[in-house]
């Protein structure tokens, strides 16, 4: 077991730490789904977290803006740490992105709207100027012309791209991604993933729950397979698959790249 | 000519389109629904001519009740002959053209809030001001109109206060009893559970007693509240009960993935309900949100029973005066048809809305 995984900072990821986790643990119920998380994420770093359904990836991401609260450890976010003072919340969400499984845009307002709700509103960005940010970046996931359609005319793919450009809108410091190309069909997905590669040449830091090991190898620092609630090992993507150090995780490479 | 003939246009048979197509489809589309045509044509024309004879031909319009009573027909005079009475009630005869004047402020303000384009800042300031001059109209006092006390309103504009006031009251009431009712503050949700099953558990009419009989009765002597006031409130928390148990239906039927988009993009909670959920929640529960509405209107009629002269029961003591008894059939017709404007124009009002707030789907 990996207890504490030290940055690995080759490439571009500097030694600025930009999310910690120490000694998280979470229930839901009786249910013991973090078990001890210790992580560091340096800023610029870009990570994947991969794992079997049930390995609590995806809640330990939900932690760091608090759509899940832990019980036990401390996690610090750009150097404030989360407890349950609720400003201190809204003031880590606006600087954290999430993009969801499902896109969850807001279906009773046009795209162009969806984007500008954020700023106006918890920026206090004025209309105009909102509206001139969330075009910059509609343009950037290449969707501008759909600015004044509502989400349910837009395919999967658009939508999820929309998504991403909404948490940009915000100016993120940090792009959470929870499985952003599970719910696609098949020849969507590279659009998404085109948009997130891009996103990662100008320095993003991300944190990606994805099975999409392609994309893993090409984008990320660090690897991290978790199972039964823990990390169970962390590597730079060439030391990852070409030689994984443990039996689950050798099990579970061998079962999703065939 | 010959030209013509050469081009031969397949045209469909004659019994599938136009007049014919139509009421072969709609009519006769088989045995069953060829029957049924046949009864509906035999029961109508039983009973139309008849109707139509006592409605329009047999009828007396501007009679007295003695002539009234030799005519074979409705007697449509019981409405010409008392419309101010049934209209408005007590209300001084010479100054009726005050509360008509409100009325008609009222209807204009209404007329012209259905495009949901104008709902700016203006409108907001003309509905306060028209409800300041029609509260002024109604009261009077100043600016030389002679006061008339709440006492002495009665009919069509005192049914209209109490609907209008009680609905635009109850709905804003209804959705904050929502929300608190599915709080994560106990002490909150606990309250406002108590209220809403309270008052579902309770008839109008016992809250319209209680307002108007014992509420008086816990007050230090002296004080007192005006009845329409009472009445009013009662209207507004008995609704507002109502109104919040189908809103909660709609918040149910929001997935979490909503909520969870908001809050990720750091919206505090009263901004996430107003800005992502309220707006979602309360237009999937504009069918049944009407129906209630629709519904208080109606029942604002209750009010006969604290002796408040609404327009139903303006009617009533018309009724009651010897000259007209006996006439009800036309006098509830009259009524019927106001209520049924009233309530026809906020269900159509409501299928506009839908209608144009579906454009996202």
């Amino acid at each position: 077991m990996s207890e504490r995984i030290s940055t690995n900072s080759e490439k571009q990821a500097s030694k600025e730490q930009m999310i910690e986790f120490i000694d998280v643990h979470k229930w839901f119920g009786e249910f013991h789904v973090l078990q001890g998380i210790n992580l560091t994420v340096s800023k610029q770093e870009r990570i994947v977290i991969c794992g079997p359904s049930g390995s609590g990836k995806s809640t330990l991401i939900r932690c760091i803006n608090r759509l899940e609260e832990h019980q036990r450890g401390r996690i610090v976010v750009d150097g404030i740490e989360l407890m349950n003072n609720i400003k201190n919340i809204e003031k880590i969400r606006a600087e954290v992105g999430m993009v969801f499984q499902h896109f969850n845009l807001f279906p009773h307002l046009t795209i162009v709207d969806n984007l500008a709700l954020g700023p106006i509103w918890v920026r206090k960005v004025p209309k105009k100027e909102a509206e001139e940010t969330a075009m910059y970046y509609l343009e950037k996931v290449h969707i501008a012309e759909q600015a004044r359609k509502y989400p349910g005319q837009l395919s999967g793919g658009q939508q999820q791209r929309v998504a991403i450009a909404r948490s940009l809108c915000m100016n993120p410091k940090v792009m959470l991604f929870d499985e952003p190309t599970s719910a696609l069909d098949p020849e969507m997905i590279k659009e998404v993933l085109d948009v997130m590669i891009e996103l990662a040449k100008e320095g993003m830091t991300m944190i990606v729950v994805t099975h999409e090991m392609g994309f893993a190898k090409s984008v990320a620092h660090r690897v991290l397979f978790m199972d039964f609630g823990k990390i169970v090992e962390g590597n730079t993507p060439e030391e990852f698959f070409e030689s994984p150090q443990h039996e689950r995780t050798k099990l579970f490479l061998s079962q999703i790249l065939h | 000519m010959e030209q013509a003939v050469q081009i031969e246009v397949v045209r469909p048979p004659i019994t599938s389109v136009g007049p014919i197509g139509w009421v072969k489809n709609n009519l006769f589309n088989g045995v069953f629904n060829s029957i049924l045509t046949l009864v509906t044509l035999f029961f109508l024309w039983k009973v139309l001519p008849p109707f139509i004879r006592w409605a329009f031909i047999d009828s007396a319009w501007y009679t007295t009740g003695q002539a009234c009573r030799k005519a074979a027909g409705a007697c449509w005079s019981i409405i010409s002959m008392n419309y101010r009475f049934i209209l408005f009630g007590f209300y001084p005869y010479d100054l009726q053209w005050r509360p008509s004047l409100a009325m008609m402020i009222l209807f204009g303000l209404l007329f012209y809030s259905r495009d949901r384009n104008h709902w700016k800042k203006p409108l907001a300031y003309a509905w306060i001001i028209g409800l300041f001059t029609m509260g002024l109209l109604m009261k009077g006092g100043i600016f030389g109109l002679t006061s008339v006390e709440s006492t002495q309103w009665g009919g069509l504009p005192l049914t209209l206060l109490l609907a209008v006031f009680g609905l635009t009251a109850a709905y804003p009431l209804g959705v904050i009893l929502a929300l608190g009712r599915r709080s994560k503050m106990p002490g909150v949700k606990v309250l406002c559970i108590l209220y809403i099953e309270l008052i579902r558990g309770v008839p109008l009419i016992s809250l319209l007693f209680m307002s108007a009989i014992i509420f008086p009765l816990f007050l230090p002597e002296g004080v007192t509240f005006n009845k329409i006031l009472r009445a009013q409130v009662a209207i507004i928390l008995f609704t507002a009960a109502y109104i919040a148990e189908v809103v909660r239906g709609g918040l149910q039927a929001m997935s979490r993935g909503q909520y969870e988009a908001a809050e990720s993009l750091g919206l505090n909670y009263i901004l996430t309900m107003r800005l992502i959920i309220l707006p979602q929640a309360l237009k999937i529960v504009i069918p049944p949100t009407v129906s209630i509405l629709i519904s208080a209107f109606k029942d604002t009629s209750l009010v006969v029973i604290i002796a408040l002269f609404d327009l139903l029961k303006t009617t009533q003591s018309v009724l009651s005066n010897p000259e007209w008894m006996g006439f009800s059939r036309e006098a509830y017709v009259f009524v019927a048809i106001l209520y049924f404007l009233g309530c026809f124009s906020m269900s159509n009002y409501s299928r506009r809305l839908e209608r144009e707030l579906s454009r996202g789907d």
